[in-house]
């Protein structure tokens, strides 16, 4: 677990060490390029504001309504025969669904569970070792406008299922 | 996608809200998810401004051409109809790389690019050739090495080791990838 934990810890320190010493051995103008993308972030978040007010809104509400406990313990039998924790459900439905909706049901799990409990460590996982399947398969084919995809999305989608339960594996057998 | 999932979600909130009679916390809920938003993307903007600095670094480096080399004999595994295409390998491997180091801007168009490719040398126009169906399943999933939106969210929420999940994320999503890829191979020898 420390050990897990020391390498998690020195994997972005190591990642900026590598990037800045490849830059600054290939002459690169590092500073300068840093803050053109900082800039570039600056707008990246901006853009994404609008679309997370939205979805932010559209979650709190399915929350306090009651709505997300029904459904939640609706699936139960499901979650029980995983052994995965019925309160990340939300998130691995809308996972390959929505990008930015499953942005705003992590942030709203975690705040409500904490970070750093199982439940919260789960949901991180399982947000960063996932994509959105469907955002993703739309896009990529749409550009070669093929409408039939064969196998794409249910393989796909095993994918997204294996890595819920890896998620859900790691955390039950680190702690 | 959203402009039905969206309304169906606060509609549905809404009326049975009223049915159960939890209009009070569904009123409050409105205002408090707005202050929320404001709160997350404050916090938000530090790390996600921050780590597109460093990576704009990468992107005017070597980097990706060096990592697309390394990355070449996986590709030749994974896309065996694509071995006289060394054009096309090498635009689904910066693909891959650019997925890796977190570049979303940079990926997403090389992709394109790479699909566009396929389907020249599709021989069926109308549905998805091996490589491109291997190609999109590896998209899905994902091979982020620094899962970056994560560690924003769990910092903005006061985690006391914002980036103790990077090692439990590499773990799952090779165990993620590994399947798709078998899963896909399958599904390219089996699937009629």
């Amino acid at each position: 677990m420390s050990f897990i934990n020391y390498l998690s810890t020195v994997a972005v320190p190591i990642v900026i060490l590598i990037i800045i010493a490849y830059g600054v051995v290939e002459k690169i103008k590092v500073f300068d390029t840093f803050i053109d993308g900082v800039k570039e972030g600056i707008q990246i978040v901006i853009g994404i504001f609008p679309t997370l007010m939205g979805l932010f809104l559209a979650i709190t509400l399915l929350r306090e309504s009651g709505v997300l406990d029904l459904v939640v313990n609706l699936l139960t039998p499901v979650t029980n025969l995983f052994n995965i924790p019925k309160e990340i459900m939300p998130l691995a439905i809308l996972r390959p669904i929505s990008g930015s909706a499953s942005m705003a049901v992590a942030t709203d799990i975690m705040s409500q569970y904490g970070t750093d409990t199982i439940i919260g460590l789960i949901t991180s996982t399982l947000m960063g070792s996932t994509e959105t399947t469907l955002y993703t398969i739309a896009i990529y084919t749409g550009i070669v406008k093929i409408k039939k995809i064969r196998f794409v999305l249910i393989a796909a989608l095993i994918g997204d299922f294996v890595g819920m339960i890896a998620s859900v594996g790691i955390w039950r057998f680190l702690s | 996608m959203l402009n039905i999932i969206w309304p169906v979600f606060i509609i549905i909130s809404i009326i049975y809200s009223i049915i159960t009679g939890k209009v009070t916390e569904v009123n409050n809920a409105v205002f408090e998810s707005a202050n929320e938003t404001v709160k997350l993307t404050i916090t938000f903007f530090g790390t996600i401004c921050l780590w597109n600095g460093i990576i704009n670094i990468a992107s005017k480096t070597s980097m990706i051409e060096k990592l697309t080399e390394k990355l070449s004999p996986i590709i030749k595994f994974l896309f065996p109809d694509l071995k006289k295409e060394k054009e096309v390998q090498k635009e689904i491997s910066m693909n891959v790389v650019a997925n890796m180091l977190g570049l979303g801007n940079a990926a997403t168009p090389l992709g394109l690019k790479a699909m566009k490719s396929m389907q020249k040398i599709n021989i069926n126009k109308e549905s998805l050739s091996n490589s491109m169906a291997m190609f999109i399943v590896l998209n899905t999933a994902s091979l982020q090495i620094i899962p970056t939106t994560v560690i924003a969210i769990r910092n903005s929420l006061g985690s006391q080791n914002a980036s103790g999940i990077i090692i439990p994320v590499w773990i799952s999503t090779i165990i993620a990838a590994i399947t798709v890829v078998i899963v896909t191979k399958l599904f390219i020898k089996f699937w009629k």
